[in-house]
């Protein structure tokens, strides 16, 4: 193992940049599977070209916005308990 | 007699000696005793084997079937295996509360009946409170007094809907019920407590990421489980369970994305997780019920197999936080391979164990024509691997270089990890052997060209995400506020000020009864002229400070009075 951290073949920004392209074709090559595959749509719409990919990548957006907004309310310092007890 | 012997004893027997061996004669004891369990797991045949009457009820302490068999193979199987992974570095009294705490656990699968499934559970309770306080900080005692409180009023519910069952039916019986009336309601609730049901969630990722590096291994497999099989074996098709458990679902997944500690973040993926099988027990049908006890099956070897690989990291590192790790791939290959072959199986990715189980409950879904709980599982399969399969991995081995370059896993530790590895791989790759194991005949492939395409569609578009919205997801050092709020802060506060209040008026009411005995006191000293310290005002001082003495004098008087009105 080379000890010179930023040597490390994954930090490379070649590498980065080649896992992004090669990341891309297989995202790419699983909407097109759909072209030779047909999914089987249990409820119409969810056999409908790229469904999944559309309906996945949105959950995952509305699910990060929902958490973003909750921390608005819910977040605090990590010794937000850890104060109290020594308050008291 | 024999009949009356559940397996369990195997493992309570192995707790109580794990305090008197030593050395490998303990190793021994610790990685046979799982093994002998598991044999007498498989001597259970179908049935109860024999009842004995108990306070005129009967008990039927062993009670066999497929299901309650295949919820103790995998107890038994993460006993060993949390045993191969703890017994070189866990204390002697963390292995023997693991071992009592199984034991509890395999208990509750063959209980026959209310009764007996009860002494099991408040085993569980107790000896799982001991593996927490074996976290061993401060931080650790608090949230194991904590985690004893929630489940001791768990068992209190419980306990109550059990009496009401067992006084209004006359039956202690374990059998389907729904949530109908009083009892059957608390036995409900008393059963969710356990499953780290909203609103008590937050019990589960308080307790579980405070206790040791090799506690939280079995922590993570049986609490929630047993609550699992309980509800299973007694509220199938209830449904209130389907929302219950789509709560549970996103719950897990918004907490895990806000937070940053990585055992932490595994805790709120169990509530997840278990969220979806609480749901396929809601939708109760055969294949909701193989896809609750399958999922529960797969869940405990990837979920532990995420907890061995946190564990091998604090272990090495002594650090919890997103923020402090990251870039331990580099030293740490076998902790980072088996930490991301526990990440894609609990994404459900094709080929891992949780593809297998996780679609069975999908399936269910769709043949109820369950269209928004469809649709709500698929989005939470996308945000299982957002939270779970890619962030954990990500922050913890990947992201930035931490500068550590810790060694990789101990021969005992990686064994375990390897192990569990394999199983979740296996179970993915030969579903049907695994489909065998399952309460009901199974009519369900999973390996469709249709199935795969979708769900890859499904997880790769959520990888996209992940790292599109990276600039969001940037750890900070927070933590997010749960309704344990309202007991560790909103409670003790007002338990502090209601302490202030009750002390005032106690000392008001103290001081004025204390003056008011002290002159009847010294009234009748005088009375009975016995003894001339009595007599004087300045001893109204000494009656106040003595309320012991006072007491004591007081009991006499009345005694006497007592006596005298009886002679009389």
């Amino acid at each position: 193992m080379n000890d010179s951290s930023d040597e490390n073949w994954l930090v490379r920004p070649s590498t980065i940049r080649l896992l992004w392209r090669v990341s891309i074709v297989v995202l790419a090559l699983t909407v097109l599977a759909q072209l030779i595959v047909k999914i089987k749509g249990y409820f119409v719409i969810d056999g409908w070209f790229g469904f999944a990919a559309l309906f996945g990548f949105l959950a995952c957006l509305a699910m990060v916005l929902v958490a973003k907004f909750l921390a608005v309310f819910l977040k605090r310092d990590e010794n937000y308990y850890n104060d109290r007890i020594d308050d008291e | 007699m024999s009949d009356l012997l559940s397996p369990a004893l195997i493992l309570v027997i192995s707790a109580l000696l794990t305090g008197i061996l030593r050395g490998h004669w303990r190793t021994a004891l610790i990685l046979l005793a799982p093994v002998a369990t598991l044999w007498a797991v498989w001597q259970v045949p179908d049935g109860v084997m024999s009842t004995v009457t108990f306070l005129g009820y009967q008990i039927e302490p062993v009670e066999g079937s497929a299901l309650r068999r295949l919820f103790a193979t995998i107890f038994a199987i993460m006993t060993f295996a949390g045993g191969l992974y703890a017994f070189r570095h866990a204390r002697w009294y963390e292995l023997a509360a693991a071992q009592a705490y199984a034991a509890g656990a395999i208990g509750v699968c063959f209980a026959g009946d209310l009764i007996t499934m009860f002494i099991y559970w408040e085993m569980m309770a107790l000896f799982s409170t001991i593996i927490v306080w074996c976290g061993g900080t401060p931080a650790a005692r608090a949230a194991g007094i904590r985690y004893a409180i929630m489940h001791l009023l768990g068992g209190i519910i419980l306990k109550v809907g059990i009496e009401g069952v067992a006084v209004h039916t006359g039956s202690i019986d374990i059998q389907p019920m729904l949530a109908s009336n009083f009892d059957t309601w608390m036995l409900l609730i008393g059963i969710l407590i356990n499953a780290a049901a909203p609103p008590v969630s937050a019990w589960l990722a308080d307790a579980y990421p405070e206790s040791s590096p090799t506690g939280s291994v079995f922590l993570s497999a049986f609490t929630t489980k047993t609550a699992v099989l309980a509800l299973i074996l007694l509220f199938p098709g209830e449904p209130i369970l389907i929302w219950v458990g789509l709560y549970m679902v996103m719950y897990g997944i918004i907490y895990a994305l806000l937070e940053n500690d990585a055992r932490r973040i595994l805790a709120y993926s169990i509530v997840n997780q278990v969220g979806f099988m609480v749901c396929a027990i809601g939708i109760g049908t055969q294949t909701a019920l193989n896809g609750a006890a399958g999922h529960a099956f797969a869940h405990i070897i990837y979920k532990a197999l995420l907890f061995m690989s946190a564990g091998v990291v604090i272990y090495r590192t002594g650090k919890t936080k997103c923020t402090d790790l990251g870039g331990l791939y580099r030293t740490m290959p076998t902790t980072t391979i088996c930490g991301i072959v526990g990440a894609l199986a609990i994404s459900g990715f094709p080929l891992t164990s949780g593809f297998v189980t996780k679609t069975l409950v999908s399936q269910a879904a769709v043949d109820q024509s369950l269209l928004v709980v469809y649709f709500l599982l698929a989005a939470a399969s996308a945000g299982v691997f957002l939270h779970a399969g890619i962030k954990f991995p990500w922050f913890v081995f990947f992201q930035k270089d931490s500068g550590m370059r810790p060694k990789d896993a101990p021969w005992n530790m990686a064994a375990a990890m390897v192990f569990l590895s394999l199983l979740c791989i296996l179970i993915g790759v030969f579903p049907n052997v695994f489909y065998q194991l399952l309460p009901y005949p199974v009519d369900y492939q999973p390996y469709t060209a249709s199935k795969v395409v979708f769900y890859l569609q499904l997880l790769l578009f959520s990888g996209l995400a992940f790292f599109l919205l990276l600039p969001l997801m940037r750890r900070t050092r927070t933590i997010s506020l749960d309704t344990d709020w309202f007991w560790r802060v909103a409670l003790s506060s007002v338990a502090n000020k209601s302490a202030q209040v009750l002390s005032g008026l106690g000392n008001r009411i103290e001081l004025s009864l204390g003056q008011n005995l002290a002159k009847v006191r010294v009234k009748m000293a005088r009375f009975f002229d016995t003894q001339s310290k009595y007599k004087g005002s300045d001893n109204v001082h000494s009656f106040r400070s003595q309320p012991i003495g006072q007491t004591a004098l007081w009991i006499a008087v009345l005694l006497t009075a007592y006596v005298l009105v009886y002679y009389l």
